[in-house]
């Protein structure tokens, strides 16, 4: 019997919440099962590591990482799996966007060790002990891994060949991909398997948007009490359907929340934050320019809210290092 | 980017420092959960000269530093932002931040909303005990800690309960999962959580759901406790090895509680016990700064728990040293009962068979998981029959200045808090977050060394032990790695022997699917 093509899972900076997507397959996770050979894959380097190495490359069909790229083992092991896969795939938004926990770009490494290990109000530490890479306790030599400056992208490390959006990706759009992959004609590659239209297409209050919307002011969600039909935009909530990929059939909305734009921009947007600014300066009602500026310092965090999940991936990146930071200790 | 491999000067020195070492050659033995969820667990183990276990340290080692990147972000955005501190219990994380966002904000939700909460609450407790009885730590004893590790896993449990029971759990968990996200927009990283209440209301179309899934969920979870007691309580081997000493520490125990001392997941006080069962203190949320502190270790990323007053006297047991413990067992601990029928005679039943409280056993947590998976079907059940439900107040909007709130939950893996700190605008000045692991991380620590010093000595590492150890962890379910990754397999891991120099003297491995090799 011929060989199943092989499939493999890891998990680099992540949640668990992608991995948590495969097992919300179900029953559909049996119809890929039967199709291929899933070398499922909660891998630690030392052992199974050897076993890849030994792979020869292009072994495995194709390999799906989710979770941003935060330390050295990550980014090594990250370029051991490109070697070994014929086809590599970003699997959710920290992997294909750097995700949530990439905010953590507005900030440099050593604020953020300060801040958990020193100035946290119920850490008692007098003496300023941090997590080290090598700590040597009593002739115990134990080892950390050590984690980078920035948070980046799968694809800002190693060449990827597709992306699949969401935070995590809806069952329905893994399924959709799978069956791309398996279907033998693959799409162009860089392409974010799903489809490439805004959010706005697909949502079930799209009709309550009038076409000539307009604005003056964005409102909090706390501020309001949201209409269950209404297109939120129009209640004045900052809603990032019109600069992100649909797809996930908006259950945020659905939940009576905004989306947040967790499936990052269609393939004509290169910057998602620059996208939204653009889209709601459209919609206000002044054309004024201190009028606009006005309306849009009722958004509290634009970085924060613009960019949710994928400040790694946009053209800020990360916000700019001090000079003293310019060439940081690496590895801690 | 210059190159991360390149040290640092006192990184230098150490490697130095630990060089110099090695004329001291101490053999070590590395255990490495194959699973990486955030920061899984990683075990190293220093034999002596004589072969004995001499330390072992249970290291957590991944940091993302949300209390850092989390300054600046609209308040209201944290139910969704932390929720991705664990994509395994997000609904957690959000509710947590959500009650701290109340409490910020001086407001106090309609009945309604505080009652859907609750309902969303409990529905994802059931899912994630359940999850955790069938998929995770159940196998070690439905199927048997000696079982060949092939066997000992969620596809074991089935063959030994039969094919319709596997798809029966299977099917529950989907159902709860899909109510979840009726409720909360998504099941993994909810949306309804908001200063004052829900983002949305529970129809009576949705209740009729809810009701039928719960009266289910009832059912499902006495049938998991006939099943414990089937297999394990009526197994005296089984039994002995709950009692036996390796998995026993006399701690403190916290967890919250109603005003009639009953176990609650949603809300309440927090109860904190001796290590006789007295009393220690209760005390409200907001006092916990008073009480709580958290202890660093140069080797490890998460910080480990302990009660202020009493202090950190290292990882030691006993009423002198602050550590304690939280999760199923510590709340069965510090509660006078249960608020359900049900869930009470398995209290009962629990508290009579351990003889008494506080049970010390750490693997009593996976029969005290299911005393709680009655409790939260019995609840949701409870919420989705109560006819105020569905009352379509389900918001207050906050007329006062935000300030300082703390918020907390019993997740299901214990005690989880959560405090913010916001200027007049309600945008995040400073986060502090204390995860339920980190209330066990210091006994997990004494847990996994004990067990190493009771199993392990010299190169000779019986395939067995890679289990124990691992049972010592995996009892407490930590949500900091392992368990929930080996779906649906076993847990790899990999001892290593070898000497500081890297040398490996012997090796036992055992994979995904359970084969074991020696190399
Ligand atoms: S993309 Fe979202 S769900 Fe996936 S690992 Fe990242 S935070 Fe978790
Ligand atoms: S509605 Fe927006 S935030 Fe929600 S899942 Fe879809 S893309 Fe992500």
């Amino acid at each position: 019997m011929a060989e199943k093509p092989k499939v493999a899972f890891y998990w680099c900076a992540s949640c668990g919440g992608c991995d948590e997507t495969v097992v919300d397959l179900a029953e559909a996770v049996l119809d890929v099962v039967a199709a291929v050979d899933i070398v499922f894959w909660p891998v630690a380097m030392d052992f199974k590591r050897k076993d890849v190495e030994a792979m020869p490359d292009d072994a495995i069909l194709a390999t799906f990482v989710n979770g941003a790229i935060r330390t050295t083992e990550q980014e090594e092991m990250a370029h051991l799996l490109r070697r070994k896969s014929k086809l590599l795939l970003a699997f959710g938004s920290c992997s294909h966007l750097g995700g949530i926990p990439g905010l953590a770009n507005l900030f440099d490494r050593e604020s953020i060790l300060q801040a958990v290990y020193c100035e946290s109000p119920s850490t008692v530490n007098e003496e300023g002990v941090l997590p080290s890479v090598r700590h040597n306790d009593n002739g115990h030599s134990v080892e950390l891994p050590g984690f980078y400056e920035t948070v980046r992208t799968l694809g800002q490390v190693v060449d990827v060949d597709f992306y699949i959006p969401g935070c995590p990706p809806t069952a329905r759009i893994l399924r959709t991909a799978l069956q791309t992959l398996l279907g033998g004609e693959l799409p162009p590659k860089g392409t974010v398997l799903a489809p490439d239209y805004a959010l706005c297409e697909e949502c079930p209050r799209k009709d309550s948007k009038p076409v000539n919307l307009s604005i003056s002011q964005f409102k909090r969600p706390q501020e309001v009490l949201i209409d269950e039909e209404k297109c939120l935009l129009t209640q004045g909530l900052l809603c990032m359907g019109p600069a992100t990929r649909g797809g996930c059939e908006a259950p945020c909305v659905q939940g009576n929340m905004p989306c947040t734009g967790c499936c990052g921009p269609t393939s004509r947007v290169r910057d998602q934050g620059g996208k939204i600014l653009s889209s709601l300066a459209s919609l206000l009602e002044s054309k004024e320019e201190g009028e606009i500026d006005q309306a849009l310092a009722t958004i509290p965090d634009p970085a924060g809210s613009f960019y949710r999940y994928g400040l790694p991936s946009s053209l800020l990146r990360r916000r700019k290092l001090p000079d003293s930071n310019l060439e940081p200790p690496k590895v801690r | 980017m210059p190159d991360p491999k390149q040290g640092t000067l006192q990184e230098a020195w150490q490697e130095g420092a630990a060089k110099a070492n090695t004329e001291y050659v101490r053999r070590r033995i590395t255990i490495d959960p194959i699973t990486r969820l955030e920061g899984h667990g990683k075990i190293d183990v220093f034999l002596d000269e004589a072969g004995k276990v001499e330390r072992a340290y249970f290291q957590v080692p991944e940091l993302r530093g949300f209390e850092k990147f989390v300054q600046g972000r609209p308040a209201e955005d944290m139910p969704q932002i932390t929720s991705r501190i664990c994509g395994v219990c997000p609904t957690a994380h959000h509710m947590a931040a959500t009650k701290a966002l109340d409490d910020l904000y001086h407001v106090d939700p309609p009945p309604a909303a505080k009652k859907i909460r609750e309902l969303v609450y409990n529905t994802f407790m059931t899912e994630d005990h359940a999850l955790h009885f069938y998929f995770l730590g159940g196998p070690d004893f439905v199927v048997g800690p000696e079982a060949p590790a092939a066997e000992r896993n969620v596809l074991g449990v089935i063959a030994k309960v039969g094919v319709d029971v596997g798809k029966k759990v299977i099917a529950m968990r989907r159902r709860l999962r899909e109510l979840i996200a009726l409720a909360g927009g998504k099941v993994i990283h909810p949306v309804l959580g908001l200063p004052g209440g829900v983002a949305k209301r529970v129809t009576s179309e949705a209740q009729k759901q809810f009701r039928e899934v719960a009266g289910e969920a009832v059912d499902f979870a006495q049938f998991t406790l006939q099943l414990f007691e089937d297999v394990v309580l009526k197994n005296s081997d089984y039994v002995s090895l709950i009692l036996s000493d390796i998995y026993t520490h006399r701690t403190y125990y916290m967890g919250m509680v109603d005003d009639s001392n009953h176990v609650n997941f949603y809300d309440g006080s927090i109860r904190v016990v001796t290590p006789e069962g007295g009393e220690w203190k209760k005390f409200r949320p907001q006092e916990y700064l008073d009480n709580i502190a958290e202890h660093v270790e140069p080797w490890s990323y998460v910080k480990f728990c302990y009660l202020k007053p009493v202090g950190w006297k290292g990882f030691t047991e006993g009423a002198d040293s602050g550590i304690y413990s939280v999760a199923p067992l510590a709340r069965l601990n510090v509660a006078d009962g249960m608020a359900t029928p049900l869930a009470q005679q398995a209290y009962a039943q629990f508290c009579s068979v351990l003889g008494g409280k506080p049970v010390h056993h750490t693997l009593a947590n996976h029969w005290a998981r299911v005393v709680e998976l009655i409790y939260a079907a019995e609840r949701m059940k409870e919420l989705a029959d109560d006819p105020q439900i569905t009352d379509p107040t389900v918001r207050i909007l906050p007329t006062q200045k935000p300030t300082e709130g703390v918020g907390v939950v019993e997740a299901p893996r214990g005690s989880l808090i959560h405090h913010y700190w916001t200027d007049d605008r309600g945008v995040i000045e400073k986060a502090n977050l204390i995860v339920a692991t980190q209330g066990n991380a210091a006994r997990i620590a004494m847990s996994v060394e004990k067990a190493a010093k009771g199993l392990i000595s010299g190169t000779n590492i019986p395939e067995g032990v890679l289990n124990k150890v691992e049972m010592a962890f995996r009892a407490y379910d930590p949500c900091h790695g392992c368990a929930t990754h080996s779906l649906p397999g076993s847990m790899p891991l990999l001892i290593r022997v070898r000497d500081q120099s890297g040398n490996t003297l012997a090796a036992l491995r055992r994979d995904f699917n359970g084969s074991v090799h020696r190399d």
